[in-house]
């Protein structure tokens, strides 16, 4: 795995700089400091994680000092202090994924990437981490891949989403067994006597 | 009875309409928005108190009321609405499905809210994770300006009006309101003192109002239909429809939006195909999200969803997120992989809370693996008594509670593990 002082300088694209002076114009005049997460989050899209070189540029373009930056990327989870892999595999088992087989998912997810909590495959594809509570839990267990939720998990449909995505094929996400989003299984209880005339085909 | 469809306010919760402006449109959103401006900020506080309408985001605070404290006269400082999006309390995932399936509700509810406490801005503080939730809100967000629906002059009303969406970065500590104004401000999410309240010194030292997603996504309908129609559902103090999330356990988890009051068991076996393995299966159900304290099943035979119901059972309703355990659970384990979160998220600023929710969750592992003597459970109990109460936020409570929970009424089981450890060594 590379290192964390490989990155030695750091700036935004010029699409990125664009976008980051809008992010801070979202905020009142002198209140620039309230961008620190956006950029920092705009930063790591583009380089995939938050190293000091990141810090330095983010704390310069806010005026902040550095150290009050390094704070706020060592507070929040979902900055990676250290690079991860082209796929971030992140797997919650918190309470209700644990009751629903959690225990399972995750079991699967290490034989299939060879890897255990916390480290990155040889081949830098897949970072695997056990996280907290990732807001689906009716629609437990459940991963998150980058940006999109894999839900209501098997063993079986884990291993069929990582294999899918080893092939660089993009699996599709939300529910894996067929459910209309956070409705029951198997059909609506409610909001069926409804129609407006939005149903989307 | 039954909650009526035609009383069911999230309309699109399974995500079978448009999400967008012309579905929103043709399911009642936007529908004389600038009349109910019209009424004017005194007209609007008035009417959502008379709803009854209580906070969703776990404490029920009268939402009416909390406007209410905010100045009446704009003064040198601006006024902010900030809207509570970072929905992180294990079992909860309704705001989720507000943001993702009807941000419409959400962008004209902070319109009206923003009008009635005299804010000119308002930011959505989303959590990071729900990166497509943030997609879906900034444009709808972006589709009410163009449609001249928000922005300079929104609807027509002479108030001018700006919408932002902040998306945070994973940091379960920041939905309690002072640290997500802290986080919102740029820095570490730490909770604040109070007094002062946010209605005084908020966001950028300004007044400021904190509202759950919920919250607001209801006040539209509220406004367009009545305080009467809502208070009319419920009991008193505990009226209108909920967000229900139903997980663990249940033949069906799944989402859904009933009547306040109704009974646990009517919920589950409703729009859940009832308990895994059928009523007498049931171990224990968590009723509102993690923090709140665990209920037995006798309680469960009876129990009512509402804030006084699910108080008057030693629990509370806080995001009506309800997590189901039959007997097969391992409660020792799931309570102690709680445990484990709270250390996780303790911000670090209270010693209570940062050393205690260390020591609960090491304390629980030894329990949970049975290598404890009897002894230690009521050690546990003493340092959740030193936990709860002492510090700035509710953090330490909640770390403190489901452990609380897990003495008082399942005490058994935690003296089982220990005792089944010391024979199977002797």
């Amino acid at each position: 795995m590379s290192n964390e002082t490989e990155m030695t300088s750091f700036a935004f694209t010029p699409e990125n700089l664009d976008l980051a002076k809008k992010i801070i114009a979202k905020y009142p005049a002198g209140k620039q400091q309230s961008a620190v997460m956006p950029l920092l989050d705009l930063a790591q899209r583009q380089v995939g994680w938050t190293s000091i070189a990141v810090i330095e540029y983010i704390a310069q373009m806010l005026d902040m000092a550095p150290i009050r930056v390094q704070e706020v990327v060592t507070f929040y989870t979902m900055y990676n202090q250290r690079p991860v892999g082209k796929y971030h595999v992140q797997v919650c088992t918190n309470i209700c994924c644990l009751l629903r087989g959690s225990d399972g998912v995750g079991e699967t997810a290490k034989q299939v990437l060879g890897v255990e909590w916390g480290e990155t495959s040889p081949d830098g594809q897949f970072t695997l981490s056990e996280v907290e509570c990732l807001g689906a839990c009716v629609n437990a267990p459940m991963m998150q891949v980058n940006d999109d939720y894999y839900e209501d998990l098997t063993p079986d449909s884990t291993k069929a989403v990582l294999e899918a995505l080893k092939r660089g094929e993009t699996p599709a996400v939300g529910p894996q067994n067929g459910r209309q989003f956070s409705a029951p299984e198997g059909g609506p209880t409610s909001l069926t006597e409804l129609t407006f005339g939005t149903e989307k085909a | 009875m039954m909650l009526r469809d035609q009383d069911r306010i999230f309309t699109n919760l399974y995500g079978i309409h448009d999400w967008g402006l012309k579905g929103a449109r043709a399911r009642g959103d936007w529908d004389g928005t600038k009349a109910i401006l019209e009424k004017g900020r005194e007209a609007i506080i008035e009417e959502v108190k008379n709803s009854g309408l209580r906070g969703r985001g776990g404490a029920g605070f009268s939402t009416g009321m909390k406007w209410s404290f905010m100045p009446k006269a704009a003064g040198p400082r601006p006024h902010f609405l900030v809207i509570n999006a970072d929905e992180g309390e294990p079992g909860t995932c309704k705001d989720r499905e507000i943001m993702r399936f009807d941000p419409h509700k959400l962008v004209e509810g902070a319109l009206i809210a923003s009008f009635a406490v005299g804010a000119n801005a308002a930011y959505i503080y989303i959590r990071g994770e729900f990166i497509l939730e943030a997609k879906h809100l900034q444009a709808a967000i972006d589709q009410a300006y163009e449609a001249g629906l928000i922005g300079k002059n929104a609807c027509g009303s002479g108030f001018d009006f700006d919408l932002y969406v902040h998306r945070g970065a994973g940091a379960y500590v920041c939905g309690e309101e002072s640290a997500l104004i802290e986080s919102l401000e740029g820095k570490k999410g730490q909770p604040r003192l109070k007094p002062p309240f946010p209605a005084g010194v908020g966001l950028y030292g300004c007044p400021t109002t904190v509202n759950n997603v919920e919250s607001i996504a209801v006040v539209p309908t509220i406004m367009r239909r009545s305080a009467a129609w809502f208070a009319g559902i419920g009991r008193p103090k505990n009226s209108g429809t909920k967000l229900f999330c139903i997980s663990g356990h249940v033949n069906k988890p799944c989402n859904v939006e009933e009547e306040m009051g109704i009974p646990f068991r009517e919920l589950v076996e409703k729009h859940c195909g009832g308990i895994r393995g059928g009523w007498d299966n049931l171990l224990a159900v968590i009723p509102g999200g993690c923090s709140t304290p665990v209920l037995t099943k006798e309680i469960c035979e009876t129990v009512l969803m509402d804030f006084d119901g699910l108080r008057e059972a030693g629990s509370g309703l806080g995001t009506a997120a309800v997590i189901v355990m039959d007997k097969s659970t391992d409660l020792v384990r799931a309570i102690t992989r709680l445990s484990r979160f709270y250390k996780h998220e303790s911000c670090g600023q209270c010693t209570p809370c940062r050393e205690g929710t260390g020591w609960m969750w090491r304390m629980m592992e030894r329990l949970n693996k049975g290598e404890a003597t009897i002894e230690e459970i009521d050690m546990l109990q003493e340092i959740t008594k030193q936990v709860e109460g002492h510090t700035i936020c509710a953090l330490g409570d909640a770390a403190a509670w489901p452990i609380q929970g897990l003495i008082r009424h399942f005490r058994p089981l935690i003296e089982a593990k220990i005792k089944a450890r010391a024979s199977s060594a002797a």
